[in-house]
């Protein structure tokens, strides 16, 4: 072990967790944003609500749960670990620099952009995440039509007693399904309904797009992959996808409960 | 061409420095950048001032020692060349120039405009030797080395050692040097021996010396006046993780 431990607290080894972390954050924002996408069906949070409860439940997302916890951690505190570090490289400062002319705005600004991620992270788990695990949430009944899954009624069942995150009943006689859910999708149309919030979301996902503008490719740089064969496809799936698209894929959520929708 | 030149001064390693603003005149725009001070340190002596202090030696680019910080950039402002090479017609008649020495912690100032850069030094031995039969030279055809092994080994070689990569990081990062001085190495038969142990020993003495993380804002080969390519970061990063799973210490 001694012999990998000059590795970890080496420069290129500590940038190679951070960005070995940083990527699979990557792929969790795929995950995530493909979910999520579930708000957008025009079924009073069915579908989000019973997906919510399979994401918190099964046993192998809730491995990747840990691990995806660990990444934000170790990410965040590794990466500020090294912006502090390079600060003090360098103890004397410049009193002209000309940073424009050799780098992209994202690249000298990475600690700053993953800071705003990080207050958006503890908002966001707080809000959310929390509320879901400890809050008190409204509960909603669904009637589900048995052949043709169709919603046949929904009702609100708040407070008569129920505190598991969810179950399903099955009437054959009526050839129906009875849902009881835990209904997560009101907390987010609460919650967007507030404009801090949906601000604080806004500059956080701008500040995410920035991030990963730079990020996506830089992580393969540091893993050591850099091949001109390679390196336009790296930098426009970290400037398109992950960039542009990601962030505004997520953005769209708090923009239409906000500006768009009516309960 | 009249200038207005704000230039570093410091007595000597320990001294608090500051900022000298000199008016010149008279500068032909065809003069190099240290003409340019050549001329300024003429009039500095002739009033009994003490001359401004810099680095320089070969003037035509390959000896990297002239280590200039102008207007915020290694080496001024243009592409691929260093500050001896730099001609005065890429400023404009009435131009202020602010020049500061090399800023990094590795890279004390000894006086003015010149720095300490034997960091540089310390992890060139390092990295070691490497190791060549004595007796009669081989023949030349033995130690088959593909063309394109060739080029990016010479490509690196290209590194003249000037620092202006760690002066231009923002992370005072010295990768770029570093990376350039493995890979010299590591593309050729004569470098494989003790490929796997110079990995580790730069990597360590370069982390020693205290320079920053590199975090790929690529500002390094973008000021780099051999347009060293930071392709050999990445291949630096390679080595060192392929060393630490490879090798025996
Ligand atoms: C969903 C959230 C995030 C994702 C997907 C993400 C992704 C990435 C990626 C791919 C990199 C490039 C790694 C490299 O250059 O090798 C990176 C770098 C970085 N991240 Fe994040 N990040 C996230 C959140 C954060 C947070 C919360 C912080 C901290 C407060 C942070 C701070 C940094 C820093 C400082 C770097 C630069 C490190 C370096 O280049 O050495 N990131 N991030
Ligand atoms: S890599 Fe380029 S900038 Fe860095 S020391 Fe070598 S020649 Fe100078
Ligand atoms: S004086 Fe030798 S490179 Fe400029």
């Amino acid at each position: 072990m001694s012999r990998f431990s000059g590795f970890f607290s080496s420069s290129i080894g500590k940038k190679m967790t951070v960005a070995l972390t940083g990527l699979f954050l990557c792929i969790f924002l795929v995950v995530h944003l493909w979910g999520n996408l579930q708000l957008f069906y025009a079924d009073e949070g069915f579908a989000l609500n019973k997906y919510t409860v399979f994401m918190t439940t099964n046993p192998l997302i809730k491995f990747i749960s840990y691990v995806l916890y660990f990444s934000i951690l170790w990410h965040a505190f590794k990466g500020l670990h090294l912006a502090w570090q390079n600060r003090r490289a360098r103890p004397v400062r410049y009193a002209v620099t000309n940073g424009k002319a050799n780098s992209i705005w994202a690249s000298r600004n990475m600690g700053l952009l993953g800071t705003v991620i990080l207050v958006f992270l503890a908002v966001h788990l707080t809000n959310f995440w929390a509320e879901y695990h400890w809050g008190e949430l409204p509960y909603t009944k669904y009637v589900v039509d048995l052949g043709t899954g169709e919603i046949l009624g929904t009702e609100d069942v708040t407070g008569q007693g129920y505190s598991e995150k969810g179950f399903v009943l099955t009437d054959i006689e009526n050839e129906q399904e009875i849902h009881v859910y835990k209904d997560m999708y009101k907390v987010v149309e609460a919650g967007f309904q507030q404009p801090l919030i949906v601000l604080l979301y806004l500059v956080s996902m701008i500040a995410l797009g920035f991030h990963l503008r730079h990020g996506f490719q830089s992580s393969f740089q540091s893993m050591g992959l850099n091949h001109p064969k390679y390196n336009g496809a790296i930098r426009w799936v970290g400037t398109v996808i992950f960039g542009i698209l990601i962030p505004i894929g997520f953005a769209t959520m708090p923009i239409y409960f906000y500006f768009f929708h009516t309960t | 061409m009249k200038l207005t030149l704000k230039v570093w001064r410091q007595k000597n390693r320990e001294a608090k420095g500051a900022f000298e603003t000199h008016q010149i005149d008279g500068i032909s725009p065809d003069m190099s950048f240290l003409e340019m001070f050549d001329v300024l340190n003429e009039k500095l002596i002739n009033e009994g001032k003490e001359p401004i202090a810099f680095d320089h030696d070969c003037r035509e680019g390959i000896c990297g020692t002239c280590s200039m910080f102008i207007n915020g950039r290694p080496h001024g402002p243009k592409r691929g060349i260093t500050t001896c090479q730099l001609h005065m017609r890429s400023f404009q008649d009435g131009d202020t120039i602010v020049v500061e020495p090399w800023r990094a912690g590795p890279f004390p100032v000894i006086k003015d405009l010149v720095v300490d850069r034997s960091a540089f030094d310390r992890i060139i031995a390092s990295g070691g030797f490497v190791s060549v039969n004595t007796g009669n030279a081989q023949d030349a055809n033995s130690i088959p080395v593909a063309k394109e092994d060739a080029d990016d080994a010479f490509d690196a070689a290209a590194c003249i050692g000037c620092g202006a990569c760690v002066a231009a990081c923002k992370n005072a990062s010295a990768m770029l040097f570093v990376s350039a001085k493995m890979s010299q190495l590591a593309h050729l038969p004569q470098g494989q021996p003790e490929r796997r142990r110079r990995a580790l020993a730069m990597v360590a003495q370069m982390d020693k010396e205290g320079f920053g993380n590199c975090t790929n804002t690529y500002a390094c080969e973008a000021e780099c006046p051999k347009l060293i390519s930071v392709s050999n970061i990445a291949l630096m990063n390679r080595e060192y993780l392929g060393a630490t799973v490879k090798s025996d210490e």
